[in-house]
């Protein structure tokens, strides 16, 4: 067909080959690779455009497509059932922590474990009480706002956020806290 | 030995255990049968088709405590449908009405109804274990017959008086309803526990009730089987660490929470693990941790933690080279794994001789080895070879008739083998009937054995448990031949789809086959789906 060359058909051809082999290089293979065998389709195949030129072929080269084979792998249902829930596990064990910000009428609740990192809680607060914190750097704190961004720890200190490394931070806070203009001074942060 | 007088030999064969034994015994004369049944209190029925619960009572007087097994294997995978059979009811009828003083049941993939728990919690005024594995078909009306109601709606109050009033109380298992405050007070009460499984574990670290909880875990210094941790904080695990010295069995394996540093740093504390199961998650490189820390470790089982990402699965051949190289005391193993090569294979068997159950699953169930493209007939091989007290085989990966050979060659003392998606031509199958003699299982999915290998040797059968048989190429009238030829064998058609109905063609492939050795012919539960030839 004229226009097959235009729709690259051999690119989107649906096969059981490495991507960048072909039926003709597959064929020059050894014999004790190449094998032609009685094996029973999997049941995926049958449904392939190709299920009958494939069917001779050996079928080491390509994975299982993700379409599911009844029965499996072979793990009882309340296995399978279990692990399904993975995402809402990071929900259950979360860790909440109230933060206040000074001037607000009320305070807030976030779940440290839902962010990688500092910039991520960062944009976070920003947004949710719509203020911006300025530069972080460890020699001088945030600079360039009067927002600064603290935190209650184990033993009670409040800390500046971004000290520590995230993992150490997130085990060890226990509130959080945005100070605002002059009590802020106190931490380093230059306005 | 015809002088001995009974009881002499009563008194000898109290010694004597094992199933097998006592079955050996019973062989040896008609008096040794007549002693042996009368003192037998034991018994384990691998198949419950396989003889009646009349012709049970009326050898075993004496019998105490009674395993039974129902559904083939692959039932757990979903390939046998729920009603098939399997049913303990007419079983505990049947001793109910005995004069039978049942203590024990333990029952493995049976349907147990709501009214066979009524019947047994009081028929038997001695009875004392109830163990259920993998069966189904009950409430928990039913439970609540056998015991305080532990399902669903937990009534804490009354569970913690329950565990202070059991001073012998070794075993607790908690799910997700218990809070930790209860599982605090609970383990405050029970500092003797061997055995705990938690269900949920999630709180915060700076809270009292986490304070005493990790006095309350330090006092438990008897723990040596910890499971559960179905949910899980795993900043939290370092108030489990002071009993994990002591821990023989530790099983996360529906602990997906639990991964990375905090999952290593706490297997770094079992140093005296002899069973671990777990997800794949641990990686590798976890594996690399446990190989290093878990010297006594006998069995190890790794599961899917994606079972359907394929690709995402984090444990390779790697870890388990790993593993074998750094635990000569393994011997038993179920890994779920993304790949797998012949020289780890090779490496595995060489560091591990002592196997005796050894299941693969590579997730992608055709896969060859990635590094050389070729079957993994040499790698099974090599561990067939080595390990000369295998007793369990599991296969995947591509394989050819080859491995097949080897398996026939050398694994003299397989019991049970499991095939699936494997193998070239009926020579597999006949390799592997011709030569494990010690075979008593069988179960094969989607490979292309045919009439010819079903029926070279119908009498091996009766020397075994039973054979399964799916999607194969075993045609009706091979499965009509069998049953024909060998009539103490029962051979079931599983026909869900009915195509049997209407289209009688014994040239048709027969799409399920179960057939398995009875002494009491065709069954009469079985549903309409099922036929027996």
């Amino acid at each position: 067909m004229a226009f097959a060359k235009d729709l690259n058909l051999d690119a989107t051809e649906l096969r059981l080959g490495l991507p960048g082999t072909s039926d003709e290089s597959a064929k020059n293979q050894t014999p004790a690779t190449l094998r032609s065998n009685n094996k029973r389709a999997l049941p995926e195949e049958s449904m392939s455009s190709n299920a009958t030129a494939s069917k001779n072929c050996n079928q080491e080269t390509a994975p299982l497509p993700k379409a599911q084979v009844i029965g499996w792998p072979p793990i009882r249902s309340y296995r399978k059932n279990n692990l399904q829930p993975k995402k809402s596990e990071g929900e259950i064990s979360g860790i909440y922590v109230k933060v206040s910000m000074d001037g607000a009428p009320y305070l807030r609740k976030i779940d440290l474990k839902v962010f990688k990192g500092y910039p991520e809680l960062l944009k976070a607060l920003e947004d949710m009480f719509k203020f911006k914190a300025g530069e972080y750097s460890e020699r001088e704190g945030y600079n360039g706002s009067e927002f600064v961004p603290t935190y209650e720890d184990k033993d009670g200190d409040w800390m500046l956020v971004g000290d520590v490394p995230w993992e150490m931070f997130t085990n060890s806070c226990k509130k959080l806290r945005i100070m605002k203009g002059s009590e802020a001074r106190g931490l380093g942060c230059v306005v | 030995m015809n002088y001995f007088p009974d009881e002499v030999l009563e008194h000898v064969f109290d010694f004597i255990t094992s199933h097998k034994d006592r079955n050996s015994v019973s062989l040896v004369c008609k008096s040794w049968y007549k002693i042996e049944r009368y003192s037998r209190q034991r018994v384990f029925i691998g198949n419950c088709y396989s003889i009646s619960p009349e012709r049970l009572i009326a050898r075993f007087p004496g019998l105490k405590s009674l395993t039974l097994k129902g559904k083939p294997h692959f039932a757990d995978f979903n390939l046998v449908p729920h009603d098939w059979g399997g049913f303990v009811y007419p079983w505990i009828k049947a001793l109910a009405k005995s004069r039978i003083g049942l203590e024990e049941l333990r029952l493995k993939r049976m349907v147990v109804s709501d009214e066979s728990l009524e019947l047994l919690s009081k028929s038997f005024v001695n009875f004392k274990s109830l163990v259920l594995v993998s069966c189904e078909g009950f409430t928990t009306d039913g439970l609540a017959a056998i015991a305080a109601n532990c399902r669903g709606e937990v009534n804490l109050g009354a569970l913690e008086r329950l565990v202070s009033r059991s001073p012998n109380l070794k075993s607790l298992r908690l799910n997700r309803a218990v809070p930790l405050d209860t599982l605090q007070k609970l383990l405050m009460r029970a500092p003797q526990l061997v055995d705990l499984g938690i269900g949920s574990y999630v709180h915060d670290p700076f809270s009292e009730v986490y304070n005493k909880l990790k006095i309350a875990i330090q006092r438990c210094k008897s723990i040596r089987s910890l499971s559960g941790f179905l949910e899980v904080a795993p900043h939290c695990m370092s108030a489990i660490y002071p009993i994990c010295g002591n821990l023989t069995f530790l099983n996360l394996s529906y602990a997906p929470g639990l991964h990375g540093n905090k999952l290593m740093k706490l297997i770094q504390h079992c140093r005296k693990l002899q069973r671990l199961w777990i997800l794949d998650c641990i990686g590798d490189k976890g594996l690399g941790v446990v190989a290093l820390t878990c010297k006594e470790l006998q069995e190890l089982r790794v599961f899917p933690s994606d079972p359907f990402g394929a690709g995402n699965a984090a444990v390779t051949e790697e870890g388990l080279v790993l593993v074998s190289a750094g635990c000569p005391k393994l011997n038993s193993l179920l890994y779920f794994c993304q790949q797998m090569t012949n020289a780890a294979l090779i490496t595995v068997a060489k560091n591990c001789p002592n196997f005796i159950r050894f299941r693969l699953c590579i997730l992608d169930p055709i896969k060859p080895d990635p590094v050389t493209n070729q079957p993994l007939d040499e790698g099974f091989g090599a561990i067939v070879q080595s390990c000369k007290g295998l007793k369990r085989l599991s296969l995947s990966g591509l394989l050819t008739d080859q491995v097949f050979l080897y398996i026939g060659m050398y694994a003299e003392q397989l019991e049970m083998l499991s095939i699936a998606f494997a193998a070239d031509s009926d020579k597999g199958m006949l390799y592997v009937l011709n030569g494990c003699k010690k075979l008593r299982k069988l179960e094969i999915r989607d490979c292309p054995f045919g009439d010819a290998a079903l029926l070279e040797d119908v009498g091996k059968y009766e020397t075994m448990r039973s054979l399964w048989m799916s999607s194969c190429e075993v045609t009706l009238g091979g499965c009509k031949s069998v049953a024909e030829k060998m009539p103490s064998l029962n051979v079931e058609i599983i026909d869900e789809c009915e195509q049997m109905e209407f289209n009688l063609d014994d040239k048709q492939k027969v799409d399920k086959m179960y057939l398995y050795r009875t002494l009491v012919g065709h069954r009469k539960d079985a549903p309409e789906y099922v036929s027996i030839l």
